[in-house]
């Protein structure tokens, strides 16, 4: 007991919370009895090296924390590999000085006797009667290859032989199994094929045709069809306003062909509420192509214009998919579930990049009649 | 270059520290988060470029750089401290010596350029292993201490906590009975820490 009391003094003593008295009559007491003095200098020297060891204790923490939390910020970071770019230039310089120089020089010498020797063997320069007759030599290879294209594009369709293409139009999918819009003047045939931008034709089934909304609804039947989960554009029920910015994608040729024009005027040929009017430049084989607002959703289906005036064309208003749909799922039980697209996708994004995603839906149409 | 210069016998000029290097001097010592944060910023990446050239990884990088700021410390805590130079030439210098060591130790031959040193950092990096020494002997004891000395110990002496919060935390029923445990442990863990210190000096 009474040792703990000594090392209590020792410590208060030691720490300095010794009272003035306390600390005289301690410090007489160090001096009159050895042991206790000798005990106080090895107390001293353990509560030193203990204080060194908390302190270095706590600073590796600091720095441990500290460092994890530059890493955090992203101050430091945990790179490997040396991160000084110069140093390690300089290095390479260093080593490879020699080697430098003497590839340098040889590439020197090099490129000397070349700029010697090429006006030796440059040909004496052609004239100009050549030139045209090459470029006109080119232009028929370009025109005889062309030709060949066409006979393997004949060989690959899927028109039945024998019969005769009677329309050519535009489609686009509303459903990602295949479900195709068009315009029903488009369909004059039995049948019809539908090829999309690539080049890839498909057989088709005509399910509904509503001659007086001009509308029709084809259905991809095709084992090499890959349907697909969604699509990039949306159909819009409440149709667009006056002035409103609209683009079309369509087939006048055999190859996808963009338009864009505005709303402008809300109804069409002749006062028909079912659709309105465009002004856009158009040709035929674009009926039944999906007339897009600017946030890339269907607002309507090019179907007609007027002969008499330029640029003014009509589309029929995209709400009447719905209603042809309905009807055809009266009669059809394949469709009863099918929702149309209710989002779009490319709302967002440019132009360029909004056709690049929806011109993969938008099809060309070709009715046949078969023999 | 420098062998150039010691023959022409032109002087170094040993660079003060400015103020703003010894406020963050005052607060290493103080184990001041922000200025060890602000001394670390501004050095680390500088050590870790050394070292990944050195045929280094980051780990040793981190724990060179560590050692040089622990050198530091001891630097600026004690009551003697002069630093005659800034505080990145300083680090620098302690890295490099640390790091040829290391290598050395590793029995891997040395090719570092030879620059001319404008601290002489070997001192300073002696006595600091000379203090890591005593702190492996503390840490030694003190883990042959064995629970619950240890961690009363280190609640008293490190974390500074007072006998009445030591008590309620380890569950004695009252401060006196912790404090005759703490005397024992205390007991204990001097004769095992001057055992080692003795011999080992």
């Amino acid at each position: 007991m009474e040792d703990i009391l000594l090392l209590n003094a020792i410590e208060r003593y030691l720490k300095g919370k010794m009272l003035p008295d306390e600390k005289k009559f301690f410090e007489e007491l160090r001096k009159s009895k050895t042991e206790i003095d000798q005990m106080v200098v090895e107390h001293k020297l353990f509560l030193s090296q203990m204080e060194n060891y908390a302190n270095n204790f706590k600073l590796k923490q600091s720095l441990h924390h500290v460092h994890a939390r530059l890493i955090e910020k992203g101050e430091i970071n945990e790179l490997q590999e040396p991160l000084s770019v110069k140093g390690k230039v300089v290095q390479l310089y260093r080593k490879y000085k020699r080697v430098t120089a003497i590839a340098a020089s040889i590439a020197g010498v090099t490129a000397l006797v070349i700029s010697a020797l090429v006006p030796y063997f440059t040909p004496a320069p052609i004239n100009k009667n050549d030139l045209q007759q090459l470029y006109h030599q080119l232009n028929q290879v370009q025109k005889s290859d062309k030709a060949q294209n066409y006979k393997l594009k004949e060989i690959d369709s899927k028109i039945p032989i024998g019969s005769t293409v009677t329309a050519g139009g535009t489609a686009f999918l509303i459903d990602g199994k295949g479900y195709l819009v068009t315009n029903a003047h488009v369909l004059k045939g039995s049948g019809a094929v539908v090829v999309s931008n690539t080049g890839q034709e498909f057989n088709a089934r005509i399910c509904e045709v509503d001659l007086i909304k001009d509308l029709a609804i084809l259905k991809i039947e095709d084992k090499d069809f890959t349907p697909y989960k969604s699509l990039p554009y949306s159909i819009k029920k409440s149709g667009a306003e006056l002035g409103e910015e609209l683009f079309t994608l369509g087939y006048p040729r055999n190859e996808i062909v963009y338009n864009m024009g505005y709303l402008s005027a809300e109804s069409g040929f002749d006062g028909d509420t079912s659709s309105f009017q465009i002004s856009l430049n158009v040709n035929p084989g674009n009926s039944g192509g999906p007339v897009f607002n600017k946030s890339g959703e269907i607002v309507g289906i090019l179907s007609t214009r007027q002969t008499q005036a330029e640029g003014v064309v009509f589309a029929t208003r995209a709400k009447n998919i719905f209603s042809l749909l309905d009807e055809l799922k009266e009669t059809d039980t394949a469709v009863q579930k099918m929702k149309l697209p209710s989002s779009s996708a490319i709302k967002s994004l440019d132009r360029v990049s909004q056709i690049k995603q929806a011109e993969n839906y938008v099809y060309q149409v070709k009715a046949y009649n078969q023999n | 270059m420098g062998y150039f210069y010691l023959s022409m016998g032109i002087k170094t000029y040993e660079v003060k520290p400015d103020s703003q290097e010894q406020v963050l001097l005052k607060g290493l010592a103080n184990n001041d988060s922000r200025a060890i944060e602000t001394i670390y910023r501004n050095n680390f990446k500088m050590v870790q470029a050394f070292i990944l050239n050195n045929n280094g990884t980051y780990d040793d990088a981190r724990d060179i750089f560590q050692e040089a700021i622990l050198t530091l410390y001891e630097k600026a805590k004690s009551e003697s401290f002069v630093l005659t130079s800034q505080i990145k030439t300083y680090i620098y210098s302690v890295c490099r010596r640390l790091w040829l060591k290391r290598l050395q130790q590793r029995g891997k031959t040395v090719q570092m350029e030879t620059v001319e040193e404008s601290v002489s950092a070997e001192e300073d990096i002696e006595v600091h292993e000379k203090r890591n020494a005593e702190i492996a002997i503390m840490d030694s004891s003190l883990k042959s201490l064995g629970e619950p000395c240890k961690s009363l110990i280190e609640a008293f002496y490190i974390n500074k906590k007072g006998m009445n919060e030591i008590a309620t935390e380890f569950g004695y029923t009252n401060a006196d009975n912790a404090k005759t445990q703490k005397y024992k442990c205390l007991m204990r863990l001097k004769k095992l820490f001057f055992k080692q210190y003795n011999t080992g000096e």
